[in-house]
Formats: structure tokens, sequence, C-alpha cells
């Protein structure tokens, strides 16, 4: 397979015609870099988008109450609906199989004082399973404990921006709070990727609040992930029974959309999916496209090179060139320019998006442009095929013409 | 070395075809230095170009070297020139990006010799030519008459049978024609049969042996009176 004197008769070809071998070589790293960059910025489009949804965990259930705003069973419309502890309890034994982690929320909006610093922040007073609902990171510290709500602990987790408000380039860690009269001490700093408005809550135990600024047994809402084993229609399928139910524990009408509200993330998640394979085919599409106009300019400029080279290949058969090497050395030659040129241009491409970097990313919504391995392997594989497709039809062609009719081309 | 019997061979043209050979019948033995003289569309192009298996004939009988040629494909027939036939043509057909050295190494290197070994040979045939000096230039740095001992030296690189020559003087100027004819009656006189197409009078002179073509017609075939010192 490997011969060096073929090599050398291919080396030399492309050496001296370096003007032909610039030509198709640019043709096809233009193509390939056009098409490492658009599918990479497309790539890039596509990761804002899942950036924008990733605020909170894709499998979460927030569930709200309202007014009633149909009467039943003899109870009039504009009646309000509590949730309690025993909501809780109840959701809890009813789908124990379903749920992944379930945290019921007190939420209030609170001047909080630290030293001089001051201003109002969102404080959720919840369980410790409220942290993969909001994908809040730890930073520094802890997150809120089972033993801090058992013990009514008057702890909190802020969020990063709120550390920054009121205590600058210090550690919060370990100061106390004053919140609305109350001190609390920070136990935790989080980060969310969720953006600025999850990074200025302030979360504390759920029972710290209940009773304090709740009744007894009264919450405001409740949030849940559905267990990662369900998928999108299972979910959607949980959190519609888990509606019905919950209607008819507190006498609501079915039909009834003001008084139990179900939020399931699921039903985005599905719209997201659709949305994503729509990206994705377009992506493709594009992709596809470029590389297959580079495709046809290298077979173009194949023929034009075999055309040009007529003459020469009939002095070459007329000094006992055989079919066979004929073809052999054309269709090495022209396998050798795309798969170097195609590299050349995969390459260059993967560098400019690497030096684009996130520069795009608040103008035009493209973070992170870049090709995944299998998609740059791939491409290259694709080139090579079709240099050998383009260089071997004309080769076939000039192969079989008579030397005779090849000699006396001008 | 060349045998043909009832040689026909027609071209068409459009609708029509165009009858060039009507049956022609030539012998030529080893060591022969043949040439054929006829006009523009005698039809003697179209006879090297069988000869030099470059094209096939319709009907008729032609041996090579003894060998029956028909039905050749282009694999066959590229061995067989390879082999058998050198060539020397009017326009050269040098391969303009190789020097000399790399042209006449080049049927070589389709016989598959090591690329040493072909440096060595194509050498030996420059010197013979006389233009070891000019083994690296290019073509287009070369005259006319040079380039033609270069496509001289290609043709006898594989030692062949038969060199063709296809009005090798046809591009040159009267001097180095001549230094040209002296080079192929060199060769010849080494035991080489060569067989040369022309439309020149004084080129077919210098040859032993006349065949003259008229309308695809062999009309006469005559040795020439050797001079004494030619």
């Amino acid at each position: 397979m490997f011969d060096l004197d073929r090599w050398r008769e291919i080396f030399q070809s492309l050496n001296k015609n370096k003007l032909r071998t610039a030509l198709s070589g640019f043709t096809i790293a233009f193509a390939i870099l056009l098409f490492t960059l658009l599918f990479g910025v497309g790539n890039g489009l596509k990761h804002t988008f899942e950036e924008q949804f990733a605020g909170d965990s894709q499998n979460s259930i927030y569930v709200n109450s309202g007014l009633t705003t149909k009467p039943y069973k003899g109870l009039q419309s504009g009646r309000r609906i509590q949730f309690r502890n025993d909501d809780s309890k109840f959701i809890n034994q009813e789908f124990s199989d379903k749920i992944q982690f379930f945290s019921p929320n007190i939420q209030r909006n609170m001047q909080v004082i630290y030293k001089g610093e001051q201003n109002r922040y969102t404080v959720r007073a919840v369980y410790p399973d409220y942290q993969p609902l909001e994908s809040a990171e730890i930073i520094d510290g802890r997150f809120l404990t089972y033993l801090d709500v058992e013990r009514k602990s008057k702890v909190v987790a802020i969020g990063k921006l709120v550390e920054k408000d009121l205590f600058g380039n210090f550690s919060a860690l370990g100061k106390n709070l004053n919140i609305e009269g109350i001190s609390y001490k920070v136990v935790g700093v989080f980060k969310d990727p969720g953006g600025d408005n999850d990074e200025r809550y302030i979360y504390t135990p759920f029972s710290t609040f209940q009773g304090m600024y709740k009744p007894n047994d009264e919450l405001d809402y409740i949030g849940m992930t559905f267990s990662p084993d369900l998928n999108v229609d299972q979910a959607i399928a949980f959190s519609n029974l888990l509606t019905k139910m919950l209607k008819e524990k507190h006498n609501v009408d079915p039909r009834d959309q003001g008084a139990i509200r179900v939020r399931n993330y699921a039903e985005g998640t599905k719209n997201v999916q659709q949305f994503m394979i729509v990206l994705n085919v377009i992506i493709l599409f594009i992709g596809i496209g470029t590389l297959i106009a580079g495709v046809i300019g290298i077979s173009n400029i194949m023929v034009y090179i075999v055309k040009e080279r007529t003459k020469e290949l009939g002095i070459r058969k007329a000094l006992g060139a055989t079919p066979r090497s004929i073809v052999g050395m054309i269709m090495m030659e022209s396998i050798f320019v795309t798969a170097i040129a195609g590299y050349s241009g995969l390459m260059i491409g993967v560098f400019a998006l690497k030096a684009i970097g996130d520069t795009l990313e608040e103008k035009y919504f493209i973070l992170n442009p870049s090709v995944e391995t299998y998609v740059v392997v791939g491409a290259t594989i694709v080139l090579i095929i079709a240099g050998t497709i383009a260089g071997y039809i004309p080769a076939k062609r000039a192969a079989s013409i008579k030397p005779i009719v090849a000699l006396n081309d001008e | 070395m060349i045998k043909i019997e009832k040689l026909h061979k027609s071209y068409p043209i459009g609708k029509d075809s165009l009858h060039v050979l009507k049956g022609l019948d030539l012998h030529i033995k080893e060591g022969e230095f043949v040439s054929i003289m006829g006009s523009s569309g005698s039809g003697k192009s179209t006879l090297l170009n069988i000869v030099g298996l470059l094209d096939n004939h319709d009907e008729g009988n032609y041996y090579l070297n003894g060998q029956k040629i028909e039905k050749l494909d282009e694999k066959k027939a590229a061995i067989l020139r390879n082999k058998f036939l050198g060539f020397v043509f009017q326009s050269f057909n040098l391969i303009t990006y190789k020097t000399a050295i790399e042209n006449v190494a080049l049927p070589l290197y389709y016989q598959g010799m090591g690329r040493k070994e072909r440096q060595k040979v194509a050498m030996q045939y420059l010197e013979k030519v006389g233009l070891k000096d000019r083994a690296d230039h290019l073509p287009s740095e070369l005259s006319g008459g040079e380039k033609q001992r270069v496509a001289v030296a290609r043709a006898l690189a594989t030692n062949p049978k038969v060199v063709l020559a296809d009005e090798p003087t046809g591009a040159l100027d009267s001097a180095t024609s001549a230094s040209v004819m002296q080079l192929l009656k060199d060769i010849n006189r080494e035991g080489m049969t060569v067989f040369v197409i022309t439309h020149e009078e004084d080129i077919a002179e210098q040859t032993d042996r006349i065949v003259r073509l008229k309308d695809g017609v062999i009309i006469s075939d005559e040795k020439v009176n050797k001079k004494v010192n030619a």
C-alpha cells in the first residue's frame, strides 16, 4: 500500500503545480471552515437557549393555591384555599415513588440589615431539599440541614449577590443578619445558574418561619421535583393526577383553574425539546449544505484538473502507465489535498471558535460556540470520502481515454 | 518484428465513416530502419498509432514481436507499450514539470524499477544522447533539438524492441534535424528497429527502406541505396 515512489510522484505533481494545488486546497479548507463556524455558532445559540432554561431544575413542579372561581358542592366561589402541613404529608404519602425532592415553602419580602447596609430581599423558608430544586450551588459554608429544621434554628443561606450587596468584598459566613428585627446567622453562600434574581434569595429553615410569620400549620406553596425515572409524558400525567387529587381533597371544582395551580416544568421542557430538535435540524441542514457545496467545489476542480492534465496522462499511458496507476495517482492526489486542506480548515475553524469564545454572548446570544469531536471527525471522514469520489470519477474517465486522443489534446 | 496483414481502419465522422487504411500489408524485420512516407491524410499517423498500440485496428492481423495483437484492454496495451515500444513524437511530449532525467526515468518507473537504478539508467541514456550536463533542466529550459534528444533517450530507456518516431524532426530546423536523425541512425546501427514517419523526402532518404503511403494504400516499398559512409 505505501509506495514511496508513488508519493514522490504525487508530491512532485502537487508541488510543481502550486496554483492548482492552492486553489483546490483553498476551496476545501474554506468549505470546512464555513462548516465549522456555522456549526459552532449554531451550537452557541443552542447553548444560550439551554442556559436560559437551566435556571431551575428541569423536573420541577410547583403547587400554588388561590381563590376558587367556581361554586362546588354547596361551597361558594371566592373561597381561599390554604395549604397546610397535612397537604405536604398527603402528597408525600400518595406519590412517594414519583417524587425526588420535596419542600413546602413560606416566602416573604423582607428588610435585611447588616451593620450600615440594608436592602429588601425575598426570604424563603424551606426544607434542605429545596436546594436541588433551585439548582443552587453552595460556594461557601453549607446549605440548610434537617437539624436546622428540627431545631428551628435562626440560620440563613444567602445568595452570592446578597453577600456582595451587604458585605462587599468580605465573607458573610458566620456573621449575623438582622431580618426585620430578628438576628439570623449566615451559614452558607450559594450561586445559582438562574442568574441575578436567583442569587438574591435568602433561605432559612421552614420551621423557623412557620408559626412566626404563618399560623401553626399553614404554608405558602409547595415545590418538588419528579423522579428522573419518569419521562416527560409520565411526569405530566403525574402532575395532572396530583392536581386532580388536591382539588378533590380541598373540594374544588375539577374545572376550577384558580384555586389550585400546578406548574410542571416538564411541559416547558417538552416545548424546549421540540424547539431544540428544530434548531438541531436547522444546524444540521446548514452544515450538510455547506459540506455539499464544498464537495461540489472539489469535484469541479478535480474535473478541471484532469482535463488540464489529459495530455500528460496520455504521455504517461504511452510510456506504459496502466489505467489503474492513473486512477490511483489522481485519487491519491485528490484525497491527500482534501484531507490536508480539510483538516486545516477544520483546525482554523475550531481555533476561531475558541477565540470568539463568549464575546458574542451579550449582543448575539451566542454562548461558547464550539463543535463536538465527533462532528469534527465525521466531517473529516466525509471529506476524505468526498475527495475519493471527486477524484475517482474524473480519474476513471481520464484513464479510459485512448492515449492517442489524450496526446492530441492541446 | 512487426507484421501487418490486410489492415483496415476507419474513423466515424458523423453518420459516415472515413476509411483511412485500406488493407495494408507490411513486414518489418528486427534491426531495420524504415520510414513511412506520405502526405498528410495518407494514413501514416494512423498506421503508427496502430503499430504503437495507441489505437486499435478494425480488420486484419497485427503481430508485434510474434504476438498477435487483438482485443487488447488498456492494461495489456500499457504493459506491451512499456515493454516493446519507445515513442518519439513531433511535439516531444515531455512532461513539463519534470526535469530531463525525470522524464527519461518515467517509463522505468512504470516498469517498477527502483528509484536509484532508474536514475542510473536514465543518466546513461542521457549521456548517450549527449545531454548529461542538462539532466536537471526542465523541458522549458532546453532547445527543441535537446528536447527531442531527451525524448529519444526516454524512448530508449526501457530498451524496447522498436522505436516509433512520428515526424521526429517536424518541429526542428535543418541543423538539429540532422543531429536527431544521426542519433536515430546510431541507435539503429546498434541493432534497434527504428520506424520513422515523415513527409519529408530528405528525412526518408536517410533510412534504409522507404514505404510510401497514399490514400491508405502502400504504393511503393523500396530499399534505399546505402551511401557508403552514411
